[in-house]
């Protein structure tokens, strides 16, 4: 039974992992708690299940449908608000405040255009066929969703570790201003950030609408708090914290569905953030930089 | 005299609840201005109408008594909360004090038996009146006026501009960001009290992250700078989804328009004392 929910927690960790890895990008790049992000999640569900129903596509289509859809939906939103505000050198709260409106606005236009209501994936895109190994239960779905985390989780990893673009990420986040003195083409990796983090995360939605077959205009925002959840455990802005982060909140919330009960699912995750962020405030795995006068 | 009564009895709810938001922003003003972004506001809101109300449905406590209680248990959390959480900062202060807010609301959630779950409690007697929540607004802007140019709000401001260098001045810093935290949660709980007699109805899901958020946005969006700010963001915030009614499913949208646009064109805030002072073009004394 363990190992069932081993695997069940794996999969959901790996969702959680790839939404919080956006999230994570533009708080390290842009230095932006984007509120938003739930809201570009949701969105990317819809693009998926609409683009599939109306044009009859496979799943693969309607994944990297979202893909692009979202990416370009962040970055209209850095065009268009985070931008302006960078160019103010708006006080940091500011661009956060300025989340919550773009999230307000994506959350009800989408409800005001398809409706407070569920909606599906086609019937028969979710293959029901499912492996056993050793009396571990799989699904393809549950397969899937680890092997796609996994792969864009590493292709992330190894392109900022790796690439002179991954170098520039890390020195804008160091500091912008010093990136751009060195050359950096600061503004334009900013809109590549915005364009992968709301990517990332309209394919964690996709992900999300597949495993629970639910997509609705409000899904994104318990997700938003689990991000937010994420990100603290693993510290802020670091990429293998968010991806651990991920992981551990998975497991941590199935494990204690399966062993104390459903109903605290999830004050485990935000009694666990509020034990963390006292006894480590840098994150689980993070480091923290102190401030000097 | 008609109209009036009749424009009484359809917004009432709506003008005592411009009221108890003002409250909110004031509390979440009051950690601002000593330099904290802290977020427990929601959930000592929560705390408060919880404590009030189950004292007057359960005990028929009366309606002073429960007012008190439901300003002194989210105080006394503050202060339980606040000797571990008060040494973190910025976001992680934030994001601590978010995580204990929903550790409340499912707390709240799962105590069946005294909160009635999510169920909500029901029937709260409708005992706030309209001067209960002018005198409270009136009382609390007068107190933290009167704090402001006090000693006490002299250390916040230095505490808010500079942490290290406060201390380094002698001041307590941990001492004042405590008594900021505990009256902001005794702030916020006396909204929560008023508000709880005045809806009927409380549940567990109007204590959670989107209030918290809401409350924050007030202060923000209104300017932090005076105390006008706050009583402003949360006069615009509670009128502005209401007058949108003409745009039907998308009035939500066209209100989140505005608030993107008003943060886009003024970032310090709507009541920004030094714009107003340049556009008067007066010297005056710092507000």
């Amino acid at each position: 039974m363990l190992e069932q929910q081993l695997v069940n927690a794996l999969s959901l960790g790996c969702v959680y992992a790839l939404f919080a890895l956006g999230f994570t990008l533009i708080f390290g790049v842009l230095g932006v708690i984007n509120l938003s992000h739930g809201a570009v999640f949701m969105v990317g569900a819809y693009a998926a299940v609409e683009v599939m129903a109306r044009f009859s596509l496979p799943l693969w289509a309607g994944m990297l449908f979202a893909f692009v859809f979202c990416g370009a939906l962040g970055l209209l939103i850095d065009f268009l608000v985070l931008k302006p505000l960078r160019a103010r050198n708006a006080p940091h709260l500011i661009p956060m405040i300025a989340t919550i409106g773009v999230a307000i606005i994506i959350n009800n236009g989408i409800q005001g255009i398809f409706g407070a209501q569920n909606i599906r994936f086609p019937q028969g895109v979710i293959s029901d066929q499912s492996m056993s190994l050793g009396g571990i239960h799989l699904t393809a779905l549950e397969l899937g969703i680890i092997l796609l985390s996994f792969a864009l989780m590493a292709v992330l990893l190894l392109a900022l570790k790796r690439t002179q673009l991954g170098r520039a990420l890390r020195a804008i986040a160091e500091s912008p201003k010093a990136a751009h003195l060195v050359g950096v083409n600061v503004e334009g990796l900013f809109f590549m950030t915005s364009f992968a983090a709301a990517a990332l995360g309209g394919l964690a939605g996709v992900l999300i609408g597949l495993y629970s077959n639910a997509v609705f205009p409000l899904m994104g925002q318990p997700m938003l708090h689990k991000g937010i959840a994420v990100i603290i455990l693993g510290g802020m802005g670091d990429i293998r914290g968010a991806l651990l982060g991920g992981l551990f909140l998975g497991f941590a919330e199935v494990l204690s569905v399966a062993y104390i009960g459903s109903t605290m699912r999830d004050a485990v995750a935000f009694g666990l953030l509020f034990l963390v962020l006292l006894l480590r405030p840098k994150g689980l795995f993070g480091t923290l930089q102190e401030r000097k006068v | 005299m008609d109209s009036l009564a009749n424009f009484w009895s359809v917004y009432s709810n709506l003008v005592l609840s411009l009221g108890t938001n003002a409250l909110l922003a004031l509390s979440i003003w009051l950690t601002l201005s000593c330099g904290m972004l802290a977020m427990a506001n929601a959930a000592f809101m929560g705390i408060g109408a919880y404590t009030s109300a189950i004292l007057t449905m359960n005990y028929g406590a009366p309606f002073p008594v429960a007012i008190a209680a439901g300003m002194a248990a989210p105080a006394l959390t503050a202060f339980i909360i606040g000797k571990p959480t008060l040494r973190l900062s910025g976001v992680y202060l934030a994001m601590a004090t978010l995580a204990f807010g929903e550790v409340v609301r499912i707390v709240i959630l799962n105590a069946e038996s005294l909160t009635g779950g999510a169920l909500g409690l029901n029937g709260i007697p409708p005992s706030t009146q309209w001067w209960h929540v002018l005198l409270a607004v009136g009382l609390v802007l007068l107190m933290l006026w009167r704090l402001r140019r006090s000693k006490i709000g002299r250390a916040f401001e230095a505490i808010k501009e500079d942490e290290t260098a406060a201390g380094l001045m002698g001041i307590d810093v941990g001492a004042h960001k405590m008594l900021a935290f505990v009256l902001g949660g005794a702030i916020a709980g006396l909204a929560g009290t008023l508000n709880a007699h005045l809806t009927f109805f409380i549940g567990p899901n109007e204590f959670g992250f989107d209030r918290g958020v809401d409350i924050l946005t007030m202060a923000v969006l209104g300017g932090i700078n005076a105390l006008t700010g706050p009583v402003l963001g949360a006069v615009i915030l509670t009128i502005l989804p209401e007058s949108l009614r003409a745009f039907g499913d998308f009035r939500l949208v066209v209100n989140g328009v505005i608030l993107v646009l008003i943060v886009l064109f003024l970032p310090k805030g709507i009541w920004d004392p030094a714009r107003i002072r340049r556009w008067f073009g007066r010297k005056g004394v710092p507000a």
